[in-house]
């Protein structure tokens, strides 16, 4: 549905994103997550027609955005950082315009403008002007000028930006409701949000793809190893040479202890499922089994992990 | 074409649904009024000085010496005024970030530019229309010839739409919109003295500028003739300006 291939866009004097590749399939939805400044809009920004890449292509619903933009863009409802609302226009004024110019039939226009409306909760406001509305509302027509026209494709740049806790919970079950007839890419800084909405995960930093995965994988892959956390009860001083002793292992270390149990986090090589020896041990030593699960690094962590990692100093020619 | 209307009609609302177009239509009219009461007093005088000297019988023409001047010294207000109407049509956009929405809608650079124009245009023409209404009591009370009156007219729309095409591209190169509206007055001001050094120059230098100045080519239309020498330069103009605007859009697109 999305195809990106080597997209790099150069402005005068930095390279906002260099050589993205990545295509999203129909009924998708995408996440684009990174730093501020990593490349997510100026990505957006050519997908949608706003501006053309410096070289690559991306081709968005069977369309190249730079050799076909109009196919493209009738077939792309798009969100921009800041809902570009008029001020001086009433909400229901505003959402006829834009399905004026995005080519909804005249008489579709209004069933589509109250469909939209409803969809994204703001038909109570629609006499009111666009800008004396509140954040959260504001950003809710800027949806709702997004899916107006019923794209195939919609592409939400941080779209649960200043929106409070429950509409944010409100947001994220529309754009999943529409997932499935329609493909979805959405940036976000919020971490949970992507593991919450996204089936994948673009992470993204200085303009680089740095990871594309599922958000369970990504966890997943990015642990060097894997992580157990395992408390157990009554438990000798020998507790922890037996768990060493378990294949795989690489690092048995004690977190806490209370009331007799003891607390051990555990890491194993990548691959090494040691679950069920784990059980067996602790049966076959009669100790008590209080609690075991794994305990992998967060999206935060990893986040943080891939967009912090230092590179090695390049070196300078010329 | 639905496109071009869509956006001429939002234009347009977005002049209504302000002050701007009601700020500019009441001072238009005022000002307007107080020129056309000071030529009335003039030709009234002059009429009654004609009286005196003996040729009663004689009236003083009505268009020559009343409609001519007045639209003539209409333009004087519409350099003032045009800066105003241009000066938001794309810095606002920019600045709001709806030229984002715009860019990524299915219409095309051009379309975007002539619906501008047309906005632009149309709320100009109803400021026309307001000095419609003072003219047309001198049909009432008198008899003047309305063909010169209807070339005039189109003259003006013309030199306004000039304006205009200059306006839009100003407006088109910053998100400022003081400093569009003053570059924008400028530029006005400059096609509009640029004949003045006419009469003191050799003559190649002096058809030259009295071809680019923007007035020169009114004046015929204010007497009452259509020249196709002043169309042509008119139209050229406009269409030149608007695809310049077009180039600008498109290379800020290009250096985002």
């Amino acid at each position: 549905m999305i195809e990106v291939q080597h997209l790099t866009k150069r402005y005068a004097r930095i390279t906002a994103v260099e050589d993205v590749t990545f295509r999203v399939e129909r009924g998708e939805i995408l996440g684009f997550l990174g730093p501020n400044g990593a490349g997510k809009t100026t990505t957006m920004r050519i997908l949608t027609g706003f501006m053309p890449a410096s070289e690559g292509s991306a081709v968005v619903a069977g369309f190249d955005v730079f050799d076909q933009p109009l196919e493209a863009k009738r077939r792309t409802g798009y969100l921009p950082e800041s809902p570009p609302l008029y001020p001086d226009m009433t909400v229901r004024e505003y959402l006829d315009f834009v399905a004026r110019i995005k080519g909804v039939p005249a008489r579709e226009r209004r069933a589509r403008v109250d469909g939209a409306m409803e969809r994204t909760r703001v038909a109570d406001v629609r006499d009111r002007h666009c800008g004396k509305l509140s954040k959260g509302y504001r950003q809710r027509v800027g949806l709702a000028q997004a899916i107006l026209h019923n794209p195939e494709v919609l592409i939400l740049d941080e779209p649960t930006a200043g929106l409070d806790p429950k509409q944010i919970i409100e947001t994220r079950e529309l754009i999943k409701s529409m997932a499935g007839d329609h493909t979805i890419i959405l940036s976000t800084h919020i971490l949970p949000e992507v593991s919450q909405t996204c089936q994948r995960v673009i992470i993204i930093n200085k303009g680089r793809v740095v990871a594309v995965d599922s958000p369970a994988n990504l966890t997943r892959r990015l642990r060097g190893s894997e992580m157990l956390y395992v408390q157990i009860d009554a438990a000798g001083a020998d507790a922890r040479s037996a768990l060493e002793r378990l294949p795989g292992v690489t690092r048995v270390a004690e977190t806490d202890r209370h009331d007799g149990g003891v607390g051990f986090e555990i890491e194993t090589s990548r691959g090494h499922d040691i679950r069920r020896e784990l059980a067996r041990v602790v049966v076959n030593q009669g100790w008590g089994l209080l609690e075991l699960r794994s305990s992998g690094m967060s999206l935060e962590q990893i986040f943080l992990h891939l967009t912090t990692e230092e590179k090695p100093a390049e070196v300078q020619h010329g | 074409m639905g496109n071009i209307l869509a956006i001429a009609h939002k234009e347009l609302r977005a002049y209504f649904a302000s002050p701007i177009a009601w700020v500019i239509l009441g001072l238009f009219a005022l000002l307007f009024g107080y020129f056309f009461y000071a030529f009335l007093v003039l030709f009234v005088r002059q009429s009654m000085q004609m009286g005196q000297m003996g040729m009663g019988g004689q009236t003083v023409n009505v268009n020559l010496y009343m409609i001519r001047p007045l639209l003539q010294n209409a333009t004087v207000i519409m350099l003032f005024v045009l800066p105003m109407i241009t000066m938001r049509t794309y810095s606002e956009e920019k600045r709001s970030g709806t030229m984002e929405l715009l860019l990524t809608s299915p219409v095309t650079d051009l379309q975007i530019i002539v619906g501008k124009f047309i906005g632009a245009l149309a709320l100009y023409a109803a400021m026309l229309l307001v000095t419609a209404i003072y003219v047309s009591l001198l049909f009432v009370y008198g008899n003047p010839e309305w063909r010169p009156v209807l070339t005039g007219y189109l003259g003006l729309l013309l030199l306004g739409g000039c304006f205009i095409s200059v306006g839009l591209l100003v407006s088109s190169m910053t998100r400022n919109q003081i400093v569009a509206g003053m570059a924008t007055f400028g530029v006005f001001l400059m096609l509009w003295v640029i004949s003045w050094i006419a009469d003191f120059s050799g003559p190649t230098t002096r058809t030259v500028v009295l071809y680019l100045s923007i007035t020169e080519h009114f004046d015929d239309f204010a007497k009452g003739i259509i020249d196709t020498k002043h169309l042509v330069y008119y139209l050229s103009f406009i269409t030149f300006g608007l695809f310049l605007t077009a180039k600008a859009v498109d290379s800020e697109r290009w250096r985002g």
